[in-house]
């Protein structure tokens, strides 16, 4: 066993803690009151390569592996959920499905601009119907020639405002349903019959875009199927794993923020005479908040590790998942509840942080599917089939 | 013992949600985004004696019983709760306090505009480093023959923006007083607005007093008796915080348990789903034991009985009820939940507010443990 860090990616951390500090840490509050996506950002994640960091050098991507993108996602997670939610949205789940499933002309054509931050990435699989219960997609996808005619639309498609490359799943044999009968589809933002048809307002994350997406007679060339026709659901759940992954590790970053928000808050308010660490009920919050922390910091970590060793990982990246957005939630009510009336104006990040903290538990698969999942894996090694 | 309302509370009960669902909850939505209470709703509101909720009839108020009070306020923080804490500070923390303590004149002067909402009334206590700490307070009260000179900083003061008269709180020789001070008072100047996350459309304000001057005969109470009245308002709008921490959550559960009879996952609608039945049934189950907390702290209050512990209890239940359920229906309607032309993001965002104003539960529970270790002859220092 060794939990330590390798030097490569001790200094990657010092680098993305130095880019978020200086880049990203004095327009987060902006990006948040105007409803802001930081292109800019964007930009020059790319073109540090940060937005290839876990992609094969082959494809411009920095080859640090999925340690390295938890990094990456720790320490925006830390300054910006915003931030880390584009970024999460791009790599993690829109270009990932091209990096484990694309053919190399594919890579060379998606993957290679996406890492290197040229093109930006959404992933398309969310429909009004169809939310928790993916498999009941609609949009259809019908062969003709050597194209596929895609008809439909999504919904709460982060990054869908303003990406170029969506990977979309359609059906393309309803017959067989989710298993057989759905497949992944590379498709562009500016291809005729791709339209934006609405931006959502919410609660928070509000540096970020989610978009409604149309198709009407969306011609996609069949060498922008992804993987196998009828093997698209299976493509996309792998890129979901590793999504749940690192959306655990921009939790972890959401909560050690609010810890050290907290502990220096702490040390100067007074109240009663007295500075408020020397109050037991707030000993109590950062005490409980820190073991969060530390637990979330293993488990990311872990995983993380298994993912770069190879090792299945399904079930407890719904865990990093679901405990990491629990973990953040509670650490941020803690730390407005320690600041008080500060904690619950705009004047301050928290009021930020709590409002985009409450995100995680609902995307990129609710907590319920992620106790659906690790249910599932549980009760399938004791011989029992479980339906959501 | 007797747990059934009494015919006139049924009706009341009626009567307030009716207004709640007709007047209040169709602007609710816009009252957040605009960060202000349009007039007419308050006008409304006092149109039908709510702004004098509890006054007699003398005043032109209500004259409702706590109950009944309690059940307005709950009603109005269901549709809206920005509204409710605007009536409840005006009502519970102002022109209670004047009818409680003070003289025919200050009554008669202040009570039937307030009634009428053409006195809105703030609530200004709090200081830059007096938070939940009374014996803090720098804010300083001279006398100078027949008048009173204040000077000092107020902040979080409730209703700031809106109101026509002020309660300050400040330091005399005898202790703590307390002055009621006419918006436009010369050296009353009205400030900064804080940007809360939720209750957007109560205005807490910086207010600072520079050498304002009122008359000697706008000493609330006794001098040195301030502080007495501030902590029995504080009871009473703990009373009516738990009770819009009620509406809230109760309202919280409408909205939420429709839509999951609503929305289709999995062939089914998502009501069919344990899960979605676990939070429903917790969160109904958590409203229920608040709903019965809070009446009997308001039943108590008009006993006059001292309450303060019950009205803590009710408080601190509140606030985490009130957290808690909407943070379970949040979930319920998942991506629904959190967008903003859906009603729960508010009702989330508005909820946060009652673990801190009116005192955080931190504050509330070192009060309950004094009572309970008072028993015991153990003194509790905050």
């Amino acid at each position: 066993m060794d939990f330590t860090f390798s030097p490569e990616h001790v200094a990657l951390r010092r680098m993305i803690r130095e880019f978020a500090e200086n880049e990203v840490a004095p327009i987060a509050a902006e990006l948040d009151r105007e409803h802001k996506v930081p292109y800019d950002v964007m930009r020059k994640l790319g073109e540090i390569g940060l937005l290839g960091v876990c992609f094969p050098q082959q494809y411009g991507g920095m080859g640090a592996g999925e340690t390295g993108y938890c990094i990456l996602m720790e320490e925006l997670g830390r300054i910006c959920t915003s931030t880390a939610t584009n970024v999460g949205a791009h790599i993690g789940i829109g270009a990932m499905v091209v990096h484990l499933d694309g053919t190399p002309e594919q890579k060379e054509k998606y993957l290679t601009p996406l890492a290197r931050g040229e093109k930006i990435a959404a992933f398309g699989l969310t429909e009004a119907n169809a939310g928790s219960d993916a498999a009941s997609i609609r949009t259809r996808a019908v062969r003709e020639g050597d194209s596929w005619i895609l008809d439909g639309g999504k919904v709460f498609i982060t990054n869908g405002g303003y990406a170029d490359v969506i990977t979309v799943m359609a059906v393309t044999d309803p017959a067989l349903g989710a298993r057989g009968g759905v497949t992944a589809f590379i498709v562009e933002s500016g291809w005729d019959g791709f339209s934006v048809a609405r931006e959502e307002d919410k609660m928070g994350i509000r540096g970020t875009s989610t978009a409604e997406l149309v198709f009407e007679e969306l011609r996609v060339p069949h060498e922008n199927v992804l993987g196998k026709v009828g093997e698209g659901f299976i493509s996309f759940m792998k890129s979901l794993d590793m999504g749940r992954l690192t959306l655990g590790a921009a939790c972890l970053g959401g909560a050690q923020a609010a810890l050290e928000w907290s502990v220096r808050w702490a040390k100067t308010r007074r109240q009663f005479g007295a500075e408020l660490a020397h109050k037991q009920s707030v000993q109590w919050m950062i005490a409980n908040l820190a073991t969060e922390v530390e637990a979330l910091r293993s488990l990311v970590y872990r995983v993380a590790w298994l993912v770069d060793t190879g090792e299945p990982f399904t079930q407890l990246a719904a865990m990093c998942k679901m405990y990491g957005s629990e973990v953040a939630s509670r650490a941020i009510d803690a730390a407005l509840q320690i600041h008080g009336g500060l904690g619950y104006t705009r004047d301050f990040p928290i009021d930020r942080a709590f409002r985009d903290a409450r995100i995680a538990e609902i995307f990129e698969g609710t907590n319920e599917i992620q106790r659906i999942v690790i249910a599932t894996n549980i009760f399938r090694e004791h011989g029992v089939r479980i339906r959501p | 013992m007797d747990f059934a309302l009494s015919e006139e509370q049924r009706m009341f009960r009626d009567m307030f949600r009716d207004f709640a669902a007709k007047e209040i909850a169709p602007h609710a939505e816009e009252i957040d985004h605009e960060e202000s209470l349009p007039l007419d709703v308050l006008q409304k509101a006092a149109s039908q004696g709510f702004l004098g909720a509890t006054l007699p009839e003398a005043y032109l108020g209500a004259e409702l019983d706590g109950v009944s009070y309690a059940m307005l306020v709950e009603a109005l923080a269901g549709a809206c709760m920005s509204v409710a804490v605007t009536v409840a500070t005006h009502v519970s923390l102002v022109a209670m306090s004047i009818l409680e303590r003070g003289s025919d004149q200050q009554k008669e002067e202040w009570l039937t505009p307030m009634a009428g909402g053409e006195a809105i009334g703030a609530f200004a206590l709090t200081e830059p480093d007096a938070g939940s700490d009374g014996a803090a307070l720098q804010t300083r009260a001279a006398i100078a023959g027949d008048e009173v000179v204040l000077d000092g900083v107020k902040t979080w003061v409730g209703n700031g923006a809106t109101a026509g008269l002020f309660l300050v709180f400040a330091q005399e020789p005898e202790g703590v007083g307390a002055f009621l001070v006419p918006a436009g008072a010369p050296g009353l100047t009205v400030g900064y607005r804080e940007p809360t996350l939720g209750l957007r459309s109560v205005s807490f304000n910086t207010v600072y007093l520079e050498g304002c001057r009122v008359p000697l005969a706008n000493r609330l109470g006794e001098p040195g008796q301030g502080w007495t009245l501030a902590r029995r308002a504080q009871d009473r709008m703990a009373i009516a915080l738990a009770a819009a921490g009620l509406g809230v959550a109760g309202d919280a559960i409408e909205v939420a348990a429709q839509f999951a009879t609503e929305r289709v996952q999995f062939g089914v609608p998502i009501a069919q789903k344990q899960a979605i039945q676990g939070y429903v049934a917790e969160a109904f189950a958590e409203v229920e034991a608040l709903r019965f907390l809070v009446y009997r702290a308001a039943w108590l209050a008009d006993q006059g009985a001292d309450c303060s512990v019950d009205a803590a209890v009710a408080k601190v239940f509140a606030a985490r009820v009130a957290r808690r359920v909407t943070d379970y229906m949040v979930q319920v309607m998942g991506g629904y939940g959190y967008m903003e032309d859906y009603p729960m993001a508010r009702k989330y965002r508005d909820a946060r507010a009652l673990g801190i104003i009116g005192g955080p539960t931190e504050l509330h529970l070192v009060r309950i443990a004094q009572r309970i270790f008072a028993e015991r002859d153990v003194e509790i220092v905050p």
